[in-house]
């Protein structure tokens, strides 16, 4: 399932949706990524592509599918102005055992980053600046 | 032709849409982008380091050589930055 909104989510009733899949569910693996406050960071307004994103958000799930033997995938990520603490983006993953799920959890973070098209503005007291791309996050995208 | 701009090109351009028509010996991404940086000084501004821009068609990252037609969407923004 994917999910694009501005809304806040609840990432426990999502875990819960996707541990009570069935027997064959050994494992739910999961990763919450939230506003980081540092460096006195006011607010930080995510800007995204509508259409593009759940396709390529789509197209990231469907090849972590092909890679991994995956029972549900679910990934929620928010746009528009978020504050330091909001959580920005949740990716949940279910399989028969760990291994999977933590990879695919991994992938699917790493992908997302370079591959969604998502950009950060970032408020700080008098002024505002776009976010750059990240080499390592380049780097970490493309070890898979 | 359909053409969107997001983050600090539609900043500097100064509209995030555009509907253009380009002259008929522009054809790929790369000779696009090259036209569009003549419009306008904020045009300029934007496409001045062509290594810093991504492109899609029809929402599907795409190459400085992909041709674009009459009907397709391409989209110009900087690399993504979500997660």
């Amino acid at each position: 399932m994917i999910r694009v909104q501005s809304e806040d989510f609840d990432p426990g009733a999502e875990i819960a949706r996707l541990s009570g899949l069935g027997p064959a569910t050994g494992a739910v693996a999961s990763f919450l990524g939230l506003v980081r406050g540092d460096d006195d960071l006011v607010a930080m307004t995510l800007e995204h592509y509508p259409g593009m994103t759940e396709r390529q958000l789509a197209s990231i799930e469907e090849e972590a599918r092909r890679r991994w033997k995956l029972l549900d995938v679910s990934i929620i990520h928010r746009f528009g102005r978020l504050l330091p603490g909001d959580r920005i983006v949740l990716v949940v993953v279910a399989s028969s055992h760990r291994g999977e799920a933590f990879a695919a959890c991994e992938f699917l973070m790493d992908w997302l980053k370079t591959k969604a098209p998502f950009w950060k503005l970032e408020e700080r007291s008098g002024h505002e600046d776009w976010v750059a791309a990240k080499s390592d996050d380049e780097q970490r995208s493309d070890r898979w | 032709m359909k053409i969107l701009y997001f983050a600090w090109l539609r900043s500097k351009i100064g509209t995030g849409e555009e509907d253009l028509t380009p002259p008929a010996d522009v054809v790929t991404v790369g000779q696009i982008m090259a036209w569009l940086s003549t419009r306008s000084p904020g045009h300029a501004e934007a496409f001045a380091k062509p290594a810093l821009i991504r492109a899609a068609v029809n929402q599907d990252f795409a190459g400085l050589d992909q041709p674009v037609g009459a009907d397709d969407e391409l989209a110009f923004f900087p690399p993504v930055t979500g997660g």
